[in-house]
């Protein structure tokens, strides 16, 4: 990680900030990487935590990591592309399922509060500085990945249903262990990733990147 | 995964032939119409319009199955759920209901290259350039993602030998971890390469 050739680039100085500078080519690849990584994480067979007995994905594992590692704005950009790829035909949600179907669907909330998911998820690691402990990282997962996305997830399938409020939560509480057990996971990894690669930490890749001059 | 092709059936219906930005917007009237629709016979008559679009389209039966397929138990649950809460007409419209919202937006995606509706998403996506992303830079992030899965692919192929070696193939951690530091020292590497190439000039 050498930034000195950066810094000498020159384009900097004027008054216009260059698309470069909001956005560098070090974030958009981030981005690009987790938004894939999402996806392989929702192929089947990528990772059985319990056996085959129970096909849960791992896909929601990845909406929190991406959120942890990213931070609030380029872990919500992620998803957004994810989601976009998805819209636009590419089986690359859990099980093959792709194309727009999956946003007037029943679980269309719980797709787009994927969003907002992973922002808050990044925002509460954020605020925990240099390095976010594992209990700050759990909160973090079960605030953003958890309870944000059942926020916004299960009144849209009520809607979608037309079941009452009430049903729809009782219903969608089947699959919360299971979220729980997955943000318990995420919290563990998140803090073995940021511990084996300190820029993994939101905090610590902004200095740096304030650091390189950019 | 049968490669990144998308579900578009080759045709040239006039469904085929409107521009993706139409599609979208009809799709989105259309599945707002749905949720306020009620009665099972007005649900029935939704029904027949999205047959009759289907027919026309001619993308076939079997592409039109492979729509619907994803969310049919979850249909089937819904609709013995509702027969024990409700009445049987209500279940019958609300599993209509979700089987045609699901049917409509897999006839845009059955009659829609993935080009054009990519390229209409980015048009959507133009907004983002307030916050300070350039279209080119939102068009390179899709390609972008777009290659980077079967790289990701190829490090869990990997990883996973790796966690075999150990001995460790029993432990999510010691599949997880590894890998997402991989796929940041890519993103890192690529990120460097890209900028050593004069993106961010």
């Amino acid at each position: 990680m050498t930034d000195e050739g950066k810094a000498s680039t020159g384009s900097e100085e004027e008054a216009a900030v260059p698309a470069g500078r909001r956005f560098p080519a070090g974030d958009l690849a981030r981005v690009a990487v987790f938004a894939a990584l999402i996806a392989v994480l929702g192929l089947p067979g990528t990772l059985n935590v319990f056996g085959d007995a129970v096909p849960i994905t791992l896909q929601t594992l990845g909406v929190m990591l991406t959120g942890a590692i990213l931070g609030t704005w380029r872990g919500a950009l992620a998803v957004a592309v994810l989601l976009v790829l998805v819209a636009a035909g590419l089986p690359l949600l859990a099980g093959g399922r792709g194309g727009l179907g999956v946003f007037t669907g029943p679980s269309a909330g719980f797709l787009i509060g994927w969003l907002p998911g992973a922002a808050v998820t990044g925002w509460i690691v954020e605020r925990g500085g240099r390095a976010p402990g594992t209990v700050r990282l759990l909160v973090a997962c079960l605030l953003g990945g958890v309870g944000v996305v059942y926020l916004l997830g299960v009144p849209v399938q009520a809607a979608v249903t037309g079941l009452s409020l009430g049903k729809t939560a009782l219903l969608s509480a089947a699959f919360l262990p299971g979220d729980v057990a997955k943000a318990i996971l995420t919290s563990v990894v998140a803090r073995g990733t940021q511990r084996a690669y300190p820029d993994a930490v939101p905090a610590v890749h902004r200095e740096r990147l304030r650091a390189g001059g950019r | 995964m049968n490669g990144l092709t998308g579900a578009y059936v080759r045709g040239g219906s006039p469904l085929h032939r409107l521009p993706a930005g139409a599609k979208l917007a009809g799709l989105a009237a259309s599945c707002t119409a749905l949720v306020l629709l009620r009665s099972p016979a007005s649900l029935a008559g939704a029904a027949a319009v999205v047959a009759a679009l289907y027919a026309i389209s001619g993308v076939g039966a079997a592409a039109a199955w492979a729509q619907i397929r994803p969310v049919r138990w979850f249909v089937v649950s819904l609709f013995l759920l509702q027969l024990l809460l409700a009445d049987a007409a209500g279940a019958v419209s609300s599993s209509l209901r979700v089987v045609l919202a699901v049917a409509l937006a897999g006839l845009v995606t059955l009659t829609t290259r993935t080009a054009d509706l990519m390229a209409c998403l980015e048009r959507c996506l133009a907004p983002a350039a307030l916050v300070g992303l350039d279209p080119f830079r939102l068009a390179l992030l899709l390609s972008l993602t777009l290659r980077s899965v079967p790289v990701v692919a190829g490090l869990v192929t990997r990883v996973r030998e790796a966690q075999l070696a150990r001995g460790v193939e029993r432990s999510p951690r010691a599949f997880a971890v590894p890998l997402v530091v991989s796929a940041l020292r890519h993103a890192d590497a690529l990120g460097e390469a890209l900028a050593a190439r004069g993106l961010d000039d």
